[in-house]
């Protein structure tokens, strides 16, 4: 899974945020890897998510994985550095993903169908061909935001708080 | 529901836009006030005022008995409907609800200040008070009634508590919420049976054939103690004169005019159908009389002018509950004509009280001097009111009791309780309108500022309304007589003169001897002094802190017991509970046939036996970090297993679920000791080899159990049919989750979010603002905000 994407000569590549840790703690080999696969770990959950309602995967464990991803980065820059990647409150991700899990259901009381009723369209796009969009992907959606939303909640609150 | 909307006119439609207009209008006050400051409440006033104007205009028809009614399909699974009817009766309340609810939110534009905090969302639950009190006294079905009836109870919580950073006010709040909603739920409970006898939940059918099963006696006690703890009743009172604390223009409507009168109203509802059953006047008429009684002693003691008043409200209240319950035609004349007098006369003294309260900065009758002289026009409206109180001619006090006299002449235990308490009435008037209005000797006058015309004039036209209708008795008759042609007999019309009938005599006896009960004041508070420290063993009040300490106390008991805060514990009870319980069900009721595939593949084997090693070593592990990552052995072990079962999605999600729980762990730990205690004792490490075992072994078995019970086809087969067709995808387990299952999933996700706010909460109590880490506290609102307030608790040492 590791990106093959060579890195800039000079001075040695760093997490954004990583420099407000000690000297001692920082590991270069650490941020370099975490740099590397920190982005390719996200669109491998966003992947998870999209394609898991035909193989394995989806939003909870697309939201896993995204979460691993901050893990990574916490572990590896400190409270800074999961600050730099991801400048919002946890309530933020928690609180979308309900509405949007949520709304889904509603939506489709709006559109004159039950609770959560789910519904399919198939759009033809440029490039992509035949594209098949079920309801069900703005609600694993809201799912993966939540779950993404409790990780960096327990990131913060159980890493980050018991730093100080 | 049951009347089809067939001929629907806008007459009827009205009725529920009238409610809707409260609500409306009580959503809308918070955001009005930012911009209108006080004068929101002149805005608000439009709700309660249309629908008293509204009123005025059907009054002709509602009282030739075309009662308007309307009816909206709510719930039709439960059989509820918003059925509202607007007859005799309910004009007479709405003409107190909305006439005098209209009239205190225009006084209470001009009784707040200008930079109160707060005002939107009082003038929001004020609002929404109204729109609830119209709506009880609207309520043509049982059910719908009840509602209005918590919700004027959850509103009335709201505004007695409005000054919340005052602990006094907070007490009051919530014992008005805790006896109100008591007795409401008593009173659901006799509702529903007698909705249940009846066969439905119609009021106006209800009262036309009125049930008489047996359980019907016990029903209507259990509705007539929600209607006692709503009115104030003995010995539900004590909540009355506590929720003096709320600002005056809730007193002055909530606790004269319109909630308190729930309870009346809904006696005076039932009675005409329910009078003649056996139980119902011995019970009324005694807690009634007993009501009246307390109320006019207490209300002879006090010295604060709104608890005078209030412990007034409770005797009035009394004699109310004895008029409309004791089922003739006379009483029930008496009793609509002093609701309507009682609303105007208690309104206007609240008010007056508020007024001085504002002008002086005391409600203390000892401190109040010569107030009389420096506003005559208050002092005269409000000696006014006072005088109807007492029942002195020619206001509508003294027309209504003396109908009250002449209707319960025949009974004689009744009527000298009712002269009694009508004496205490009088002298309680007095002393009301001396404490507030006389020149004390040795008592310097009081500073008065003078009362804006704003705050003046709606006391004026309450206590006007009072006088005219006193002296013009047609006025009120027909609504009176509406409401009393319930009742069969000759109807008999309110009057100023009846000429030298026996009731004037006692009037004049009544006023003669509250007189003197007020001349001898010293002498009757020195008796009263002595005879409290008698009475104060039964005083209703204190037991109510005593039912709530008692309640404190044992529920501190049951959690030292409960919860002892020791996680072993929490989990062997837990535990065992499973295993005796479920466990021994299993154990004797099933049996497990010897055909069992042990393995698939040798693979699972060696797993397994990893898994099992795993464990083994985590339990004996002395340093935490180790048992913790054995403990990750284990787990991944498990979605091996998964793998080989040939369970992807479930597999993955183990995996991930496996790491994201080691990396917490490793947080946590970093806060506790790096080793587990050094030696543990014996027994406890044998108990819970024990329970171990006897978990694990209750696993096993239920397992194999699980595996052979299935009777019925497996439901996944019809999932791996419907996948593609009915939720468009084709990996079963996540149609499933999104799919088919998913409100299920919908309520997992908001368990997820509420179990992040709920470890910041956890974790981050107690550590607010010490550090003064901004990232803290946004976490900190993230969770709620709760624990930002309470710095300086240890945080747990940290052992490297």
């Amino acid at each position: 899974m590791t990106d093959p994407q060579p890195v800039d000569s000079g001075a040695p590549p760093r997490l954004p945020g990583a420099d407000e840790l000690d000297a001692v703690r920082r590991s270069v080999v650490l941020e370099t890897a975490v740099r590397l696969v920190f982005h390719t770990i996200l669109v491998f959950s966003l992947y998870l998510l999209l394609a898991g309602h035909n193989q394995p995967g989806g939003g909870f464990v697309g939201g896993l994985v995204a979460g691993l991803a901050f893990v990574l980065r916490y572990i590896a820059g400190g409270r800074a550095a999961l600050r730099e990647a991801v400048p919002v409150d946890p309530g933020v991700p928690l609180g979308l993903g309900l509405v949007l899990a949520a709304g889904t259901g509603v939506t489709a009381l709006l559109l004159g169908g039950q609770f959560l009723e789910s519904g399919k369209v198939e759009l033809d796009l440029p490039l992509l061909g035949i594209v098949k969009a079920t309801s069900a992907l703005p609600f694993d959606t809201g799912v993966y935001l939540v779950v993404v939303g409790l990780v960096l909640g327990v990131l913060r609150t159980l890493g980050a708080e018991a730093e100080r | 529901m049951r009347r089809g909307p067939a001929l629907r006119r806008p007459r009827e439609d009205v009725l529920l836009a009238l409610v809707l207009l409260h609500l409306v209008l009580a959503l809308l006050a918070p955001v009005a006030a930012a911009r209108l400051g006080r004068r929101v409440f002149l805005l608000v006033a439009l709700a309660p005022g249309a629908t008293a104007v509204w009123a005025v205009t059907q009054a002709s028809a509602v009282l030739d008995g075309r009662p308007v009614v309307s009816s909206t399909s709510w719930v039709p699974g439960l059989g509820l409907a918003l059925d509202l009817r607007l007859d005799a009766l309910s004009l007479l309340m709405v003409s107190l609800v909305s006439g005098v609810g209209a009239l205190v939110l225009l006084y209470c534009a001009a009784y707040f200040d200008r930079d109160q905090p707060g005002l939107g969302r009082f003038a929001g639950v004020l609002t929404a008070f109204a729109g609830a009190m119209l709506g009880l006294v609207l309520a043509d079905d049982l059910l719908l009634l009840y509602v209005f009836w918590e919700l004027t109870s959850v509103t009335s919580w709201l505004l007695i508590g409005f000054d919340d950073e005052d602990a006094e006010s907070r007490r009051a709040a919530q014992q008005a919420l805790l006896v109100t909603t008591l007795g409401g739920l008593v009173m659901l409970v006799g509702l529903v049976m007698l909705v249940q006898e009846a066969g439905t939940a119609s009021l106006a059918q209800i009262l036309g054939d009125p049930p008489s099963g047996g359980t019907v006696p016990v029903a209507l006690v259990l509705v007539l103690v929600g209607a006692f703890t709503k009115s104030a009743q003995v010995p539900f009172h004590p909540w009355l004169p506590s929720a003096m604390a709320a600002p005056t223009p809730v007193s002055a409507y909530l606790h004269a005019a319109a909630m308190v009168k729930a309870g009346v109203y809904l006696v005076a509802r039932l009675a005409p159908a329910f009078a003649v059953v056996a139980v119902w006047r011995p019970v009324v008429l005694t807690v009634g009389l007993a009501t009246m009684l307390v109320g006019g002693w207490r209300a002879l003691r006090q010295d604060d002018l709104k608890r005078v008043l209030a412990f007034g409200t409770v005797s009035q209240l009394g004699f109310l509950m004895v008029l409309v319950g004791a089922g003739t035609h006379e009483a029930a004349t008496a009793g609509a004509a002093l609701l309507l007098a009682h609303g105007l006369f208690k309104a206007t003294l609240f008010l007056s009280v508020g007024v001085i309260d504002h002008a002086t900065g005391t409600r203390d009758l000892r401190l109040l001097s010569g107030v009389g002289r420096r506003s005559p026009v208050l002092a005269t409206v409000a000696v006014l009111a006072a005088l109807s109180m007492a029942g002195v001619p020619p206001l509508l006090g003294f027309v209504s009791k003396e109908a009250a006299y002449e209707a319960l002449l025949g009974d004689p235990v009744v009527f000298a309780g009712v002269v009694l308490g009508s004496v205490l009435t009088a002298a309680y008037s007095a002393r009301f309108v001396w404490g507030a209005f006389a020149r004390k000797p040795g008592c310097a006058d009081t500073v008065v500022h003078a009362p804006s015309a704003g705050l003046l004039a709606p006391v004026v036209v309450l206590g006007l309304a009072g006088l005219v209708l006193g002296l013009v008795p047609g006025l009120a008759d027909p609504l009176v007589q509406g409401y009393a042609s319930s009742y069969e007999g000759e109807p008999e019309h309110l009057a100023l003169w009846h000429g030298l009938v026996p009731a004037l005599g006692w009037s004049v006896l009544t006023l003669a001897l509250g007189a003197a009960l007020f001349l001898a004041r010293e002498p009757v508070r020195a008796y009263q002094r002595r005879a409290s420290r008698v009475l104060s063993r039964v005083d209703a009040d204190r037991s109510y802190d005593r039912v709530l300490d008692g309640l404190d106390r044992s529920a501190l008991r049951t959690t030292a017991v409960v919860q002892t805060g020791s996680l072993p514990v929490y989990l062997g009870t837990v535990l065992l509970t499973l295993v005796l319980l479920a466990g021994t069900a299993l154990a004797t009721s099933t049996r497990v046939t010897g055909d069992v595939t042990a393995y698939d593949r040798p693979l699972q084997v060696a797993v397994g036996v990893v898994v099992a090693i795993a464990a083994v070593a985590t339990a004996r592990a002395h340093r935490r970090f180790t048992a913790v990552l054995l403990l990750g052995a284990v787990g991944y072990g498990t979605a091996v297993l998964f793998v080989l079962q040939g369970g992807p999605d479930l597999a993955l999600t183990q995996f991930l679920v496996e790491t994201l729980a080691l990396v917490i762990f490793v947080f946590v730990l970093r806060r506790l000791p790096a080793t587990f205690t050094r030696r543990p004792l014996r027994l406890s490490q044998g108990v819970r080899l024990g329970v171990a075992l006897a978990v694990g072994g209750f696993v096993t078995l239920a397992v194999l159990v699980a595996g052979q019970a299935r009777t019925a086809p497996p439901a996944s087969q019809a999932f791996l049919d419907r996948a593609q067709a009915d939720g468009g995808g084709s990996n079963v387990v996540n149609v499933v989750l999104v799919d088919f299952r998913g409100f299920d999933t919908l309520g997992e996700i908001t368990v997820l979010a509420v179990a992040a706010m709920g470890i910041a909460s956890l974790v981050l109590a107690g550590r607010g603002r010490r550090s003064g880490d901004p990232e803290g506290e946004t976490a900190l609102t993230a969770a709620g905000g709760q624990a930002v307030d309470e710095p300086g608790t240890p945080a747990p040492e940290v052992v490297p």
